[in-house]
């Protein structure tokens, strides 16, 4: 079968190297992945294709890029799957990292935000001969962020990545939970301030790219939201990072709401979350809000109790009493 | 077709313009609504964050509602949409889902498993049918450009939202804006984050998102982006102005929600479908589609 792979290349050693688009017809066979494809490329039509490669069986994360605009592993994507009607295919270097030479990007941004949550275990006790052992319960819900192979797919599809570099991003925050769930290590107080910082938990928008880019089932988002729900649990202090003060204050906020009324009241999750007092983030709000008014469509600042909120308030009340009832 | 209606917060608060056009459009499209009486917030995936195990209480306690009136739910709201479909496969647990009846008892509520949720726009495609719509689009909209955006949460994780099953999902707001006689712009945001869910925690990066989606589908010559999800709304219809000044260049890329380009399509007039309410004039496009403003 004839495959058209529409591969963006980019060669830094051109005298003004630009990004460009390169098709290459492809002989492929039913179970050739893009990385077959790609290789049979390189191998018999163009040796100057540049791409990272090395265990072809989605084991050692080298091939992560971008087919028809999604991070995958080159290796692990069928051709078959993902040629489209007029038998095409595009092929982009992973994204949200500077691209070296075609489909080959630098990581080394990746494994400084990897190295900037501290990913070792840090125990208190006293230096054991051999292994920190755990018991195999405790450790068992931490099988699925281990299998994380740093492919960085994760990073390449982050959309707050897209707009903001400074965000340590889902490969490096999956790592920090890792070591925040184990029962082994003692610095989650330190560990949960440092990742309340600026680019840290709370500025990740719950997107879910990472958890569909993910080819191994780390579910990323679903770590930052646990360190999240452990940051506000164990009342660890916001820091000096305002988007983290922020963050606790919409979470909690949106709790109390819910729980209370049922439904959620806009307004009141603003003025919750901002602070009423905090005057230049509220006058921000108000072009919109007068906005709003002029068009029939602000929310009251106090609304009506939805109907059933008296079950609403019940099944809240019963787990907060159960919670407490568990911890004593 | 008949089916229990879950509105969703946002609708019923911050984006009324959105409820007033479904229930504009869905009498006239074969769609029969009855409102869950009683139902919550879902959670929205912010609740989870704190409370994870009163967000799925809370969604049982909707799918227990819609179960006892024998119909499937319809949303409007993408999150509601992803959230709902999200706890729906957490609820397949039979221990958990033992756990959380337990709290629905005292109301005489049992959530049994396996309720069907489907967005108004996956409703349009699969039980209406694209000869169906085809057949509503009394208004010409030949020569309108429309981009699609359809909210994080009902495109990912797009296991829990059954694409294997049903890839149509994949392009389902293509399939409708087409349907209807207009033409889909190819904007390679269409399935990225609008930023709302951080508006109030960064600002900066919400707003950066919110511009590079709109100004990518007007220097792709959009009339109008088209949301199923109203918090995608919120952000790209009221934050559009302070997000193109925090670029530097004009934006002005209307951004209308799915029932009201039906409720357009059909002929139906601008203040019927709530049209005069967005904060990013609308007046233009509705010219454009020769409806009444």
């Amino acid at each position: 079968m004839q495959a058209k792979v529409s591969v963006r290349r980019f060669n830094p050693d051109e005298e003004q190297p630009k990004p460009y688009t390169q098709e290459y017809d492809v002989e492929v066979e039913e179970n050739f992945t893009v990385l077959d494809a790609l290789i049979k490329v390189r191998e018999e039509i163009d040796g100057s294709l540049a791409l990272r490669c090395s265990c072809r069986a989605a084991i050692c994360g080298s091939c992560a890029m971008r087919v028809n605009g999604h991070a995958v592993l080159a290796c692990k994507a069928r051709v078959t799957q993902h040629l489209s009607e007029d038998g095409s295919v595009s092929v982009e270097p992973a994204g949200n990292q500077p691209v070296i030479k075609d489909l080959v990007v630098d990581l080394e941004p990746f494994w400084n935000k990897i190295r900037a949550v501290e990913p070792y275990l840090q125990p208190s006790l006293p230096e054991p001969e051999g292994e920190y052992l755990a018991p195999n319960d405790v450790m068992l819900h931490l099988v699925d962020v281990m299998g994380c192979i740093m492919c960085g797919a994760c990073v390449s599809d982050c959309t707050v990545l897209e707009v903001d570099p400074n965000f340590l991003g889902p490969a490096a925050l999956a790592k920090a939970y890792r070591f925040v769930a184990d029962t082994r290590d003692e610095e989650d107080t330190k560990r949960l301030g440092m990742y309340n910082a600026y680019g840290g938990i709370w500025d990740c928008t719950r997107c879910g790219e990472c958890v569909q880019a993910c080819p191994k089932g780390v579910a990323p988002m679903d770590r930052i939201m646990a360190l999240r729900e452990k940051a506000i649990a164990s009342g660890t202090p916001p820091g000096s990072y305002d988007g983290a003060s922020y963050g606790y204050r919409h979470a909690v906020a949106f709790e109390e709401i819910v729980a209370h009324k049922g439904r959620l009241e806009e307004t009141q999750l603003v003025v919750k979350t901002l602070g009423m007092f905090n005057l230049p983030k509220m006058l921000g709000m108000v072009p919109t809000a007068i906005q709003a008014m002029f068009r029939r469509k602000m929310p009251p600042p106090i609304a009506k109790a939805a109907p059933g909120v008296d079950q609403v308030r019940r099944i809240a009340n019963r787990i907060k009493w159960n919670r407490l009832s568990d911890a004593e | 077709m008949r089916y229990a209606f879950f509105p969703g917060c946002v609708s019923r608060g911050g984006a009324p313009e959105l409820y007033q056009s479904t229930i504009a459009v869905a009498g006239r499209i074969g769609i029969e609504l009855e409102e869950i009486e009683g139902w919550s917030c879902t959670g929205a995936g912010a609740l989870q964050e704190s409370n994870p195990l009163l967000g799925d209480t809370l969604n049982a306690r909707n799918f227990a509602l819609a179960q006892r009136m024998g119909l499937p739910i319809m949303t409007i709201c993408s999150t509601c949409q992803g959230v709902m479909a999200q706890a729906k496969v957490k609820l397949e647990d039979e221990e958990y889902r033992a756990q959380i009846n337990e709290l629905l008892a005292e109301e005489g509520l049992e959530y049994t498993g396996g309720i069907q949720v489907k967005h108004m726009l996956w409703i349009m495609v699969e039980d209406i049918g694209l000869d169906h719509i085809r057949s509503l689009a009394v208004k010409s909209l030949d020569g309108i450009f429309l981009a699609p955006f359809y909210g994080c949460y009902i495109v990912r994780p797009s296991a829990a939202l059954e694409y294997d099953e049903y890839p149509q999902r994949k392009v389902a707001l293509e399939l409708v804006i087409e349907a209807l006689g207009a033409t889909a712009v190819d904007n390679e945001g269409k399935t990225r984050c609008c930023g709302f869910p951080i508006l109030t925690i960064n600002e900066r990066n919400s707003l950066a998102m919110v511009a590079k989606h709109t100004g990518e589908a007007q220097d792709l010559g959009a009339d109008a982006m088209v949301t199923p999800c109203p918090l995608c709304h919120l952000n790209l219809d009221g934050f559009q102005s302070k997000a193109a000044r925090q670029v530097g260049r004009q934006i002005n890329v209307p951004i209308l929600h799915l029932p009201q380009l039906i409720g357009a399509a059909m002929g139906m007039d601008a203040p019927t479908l709530g049209l005069n309410r967005h904060i990013v004039s609308s007046f233009d496009v509705a010219l454009k589609m020769g409806i009444r403003v």
